[in-house]
């Protein structure tokens, strides 16, 4: 079991870095492999460094990094949930992650001098996460009762408080100016063009310090899959631990959010599809982390070339246009299983 | 679904309450023409209704307010009933036109249509409203009855599933072209700002036949409640009762996203309004939830007016931050079954 979990680790990994090598070739100008490769440890033209390390390897960095945050999220407040359709795309932490976010769009935007320096640094992803814990809090606050969390009430309390952040998105993009709302529409959509280095670092730092944090607590997450009181006298002290995991998973999918946007279902699709193939009893960790990045790149890839490829035109599309089209199917699937199991 | 209130025995104690609600959307009717930016009085108010001399409050209320007002009465009747209708065929407390992706089904039709250049007034627009809330009513009720039929929590995700595709979708089209993205994003929003008499003209003859079916379907619907197979013992066709019902669904929702955008939440906030006053008797549901749409839409957009000041917060985002605790409170209140 344990070395089946690896085996799966290492080959995600390899393929998103293959994946993302492939992606590192192509655009406006199509690279050899062995170019990208050689600026890559450091040599190559100055020319190719400039498009590999500016332009190129950003978007593609960004893409690994809020694949990960995403995919360990969703992970997180699976397990917690102990139901596999509470991700954050569903529970609403994604959409009051883009409220805040949205709304720092559009309220310093154009309107109130162009939106840049420290606003758009610091500002997006902060809104971004106090948005997402906020709606954090107020589904958590509303689904406990009689001190219980009820997991069905969880994801349907969700849905109510995403629809009611999605309509405050609606307005924020109608009061804006018609430039800001572009920015925030392509944004909400899921995207990962032109991102800089400014958008991925802020992700890179929630990763490098949250995974290794979540991953600490792995035993205690594998007690609580047995359900709380097991776990309590397992010697797990539940309601401590369940505060810290959720702030983790929250802060990653609001940072990964602030960074690429709302790409959906990420969340959902990774941690699912990692715990079937590693046939484990809740998702692991490391394993969805890597898929969770590969399936970002990958379907940046062909969202960003697949019209092109396919001959229709010279149209890009959103990465989150194509994750929605894979991951709403397998949310119906799921749900499907979901209710034949009843 | 829900035990009728002791208060609502007998006919003659429902009939009054209906009257009552009627009075109710009178008074919020009024209220509309009298209060905006400019406050007016009773006597003004009359003035503008019975002669019109073009004076400043005649305009503002001929022009501006009664237009608004009467597209809010027709949509949140249409929005009501189609939100109870849902939940009586789906035997679901939260089943809504919003949540469940049929709004979002008329909207991609919508977009596509404006992408392609094919709607060009409000009569093309209720044609692919109708068309994508059909085919998103037909869609949801499809996938989440597989197995072992629809329960909540599982009716609920096929929708947001049905809805996060179809939003998708949506904004890959709206993004590829500025202009769209424009009229998209102020018809998103679901408002009936700026909406005359001739959008309510359009779309009167979808909301018509919709509310006729409505009518014939309430009575199928209480047979509905006792179970398919006593209903069909009782010698009710189950699919022509489905069949129409979904007709009345799409129909009344189409003309309410054509005319005013997707709005949310008025169905499942009249439902269950409606639901707490008159029990569960769908003949008397239905008009009652029309009835409370239409006030609730009038005061959603009255509110709207108020709060925002200069430039005014769209009745759809009010239903929005008032829906949402709604919905939770109806959510917290039953024990859900997944």
């Amino acid at each position: 079991m344990r070395s089946r979990t690896v085996v799966l680790s290492i080959l995600f990994a390899a393929l998103a870095i293959a994946v993302a090598l492939v992606s590192l070739t192509v655009g406006t100008a199509k690279l050899p492999l062995a170019d990208v490769v050689e600026v890559l440890l450091g040599g190559g033209r100055r020319g190719t460094r400039l498009v590999v390390l500016e332009l190129r390897l950003p978007r593609v960095a960004t893409g690994l990094l809020v694949g990960i945050a995403f995919a360990v999220s969703g992970a997180l407040l699976q397990t917690l949930s102990r139901n596999p359709l509470a991700s954050p795309d569903i529970v609403g932490v994604n959409s009051g992650a883009s409220a805040g976010a949205v709304a720092v769009i559009v309220l310093a935007g154009t309107g109130g001098g162009n939106i840049s320096g420290i606003a758009a640094k610091v500002g997006i992803p902060l809104a971004a996460v106090l948005g997402g814990l906020l709606a954090t809090l107020i589904v958590g606050a509303l689904s406990i009762q009689r001190g219980v969390v009820d997991a069905g009430k969880v994801v349907l309390i969700g849905v109510g408080i995403a629809a009611a952040a999605n309509s405050l998105v609606a307005w924020l993009l109608v009061i804006g100016d018609v430039n800001d709302a572009g920015r925030a529409a392509a944004w909400l959509a899921g995207s990962l063009n032109s991102r800089a280095w400014s958008d991925a670092i802020p992700v890179l730092i929630a990763v490098v310090l949250l995974l290794p944090v979540a991953m600490m607590f792995n035993r205690d997450l594998s007690a609580l899959v047995l359900g709380d009181d097991v776990a309590s006298s397992l010697g797990v002290r539940v309601a401590r631990i369940r505060m810290v995991l959720l702030v983790i998973a929250t802060v990653l999918a609001a940072m990964a959010t602030a960074g690429a946007g709302p790409i959906a279902f990420v969340a959902l699709v990774a941690p699912q599809v990692a715990l079937r193939l590693t046939r484990m009893e809740r998702p692991p960790l490391l394993t969805t982390a890597m898929l969770g990045a590969l399936f970002v790149v990958l379907a940046d890839l062909l969202a960003r070339n697949g019209l092109q490829w396919a001959q229709v035109g010279p149209y890009e599309l959103p990465v989150g246009v194509l994750t929605a089209a894979c991951g709403a199917p397998y949310l119906l699937h799921l749900i499907g299983r979901q209710q034949k199991g009843r | 679904m829900c035990s009728a209130a002791p208060t609502a025995s007998r006919p003659v104690r429902r009939a009054a309450a209906l009257l009552a609600l009627v009075v109710v959307l009178v008074v919020a009717f009024a209220a509309s023409l009298a209060l905006g930016s400019r406050w007016l009085g009773p006597g003004a108010l009359w003035h503008a209704l019975t002669a019109n001399t073009g004076s400043d409050p005649d305009v503002i209320v001929r022009s501006l307010r009664f237009p608004r007002t009467v597209v809010a009465v027709l949509i949140g009747l249409c929005l009501g009933i189609a939100g109870t209708l849902m939940q009586g065929h789906t035997r679901n407390a939260l089943a809504e036109p919003g949540i469940f992706g049929v709004s979002s089904g008329a909207a991609f039709a919508v977009v596509l249509g404006l992408q392609l250049g094919l709607v060009e007034s409000v009569a093309s627009t209720v044609w692919f409203a109708l068309l994508g809330a059909l085919i998103a009513t037909f869609a949801v009720q499809q996938l989440a009855s597989r197995g072992t039929g629809s329960t909540p929590v599982g009716l609920a995700l096929t929708g947001a599933a049905v809805a996060a595709l179809l939003g998708a979708l949506t904004s890959a089209i709206v993004l590829l072209d500025a202009d769209t993205l424009d009229s998209y994003r102020f018809w998103a929003v679901g408002s009936v700002a700026g909406r005359g008499l001739d959008v309510a003209g359009q779309v009167l003859p979808f909301a018509v036949i919709g509310l006729l079916l409505a009518a014939i379907n309430a009575r199928d619907l209480d047979m509905l409640a006792l179970g398919d197979d006593v209903a069909a013992g009782l010698g009710l066709s189950i699919r022509r009762a489905r069949l129409l019902g979904l007709g009345a669904i799409g129909l009344l929702t189409a003309a309410g996203v054509a005319a005013c955008g997707p709005i949310g939440f008025l169905g499942l906030l009249s439902g269950h309004v409606a639901r707490r006053i008159f029990g569960a008797r769908n003949t008397w549901l239905i008009p009652a939830a029309g009835v409370i749409g239409a006030t609730a839409l009038v005061l959603a957009d009255l509110v709207g007016r108020l709060v925002g000041g200069a430039g005014e917060v769209q009745a759809g985002v009010v239903l929005g931050i008032i829906g949402a605790p709604m919905f939770v409170i109806v959510v917290r209140r039953r024990a859900v079954a997944l």
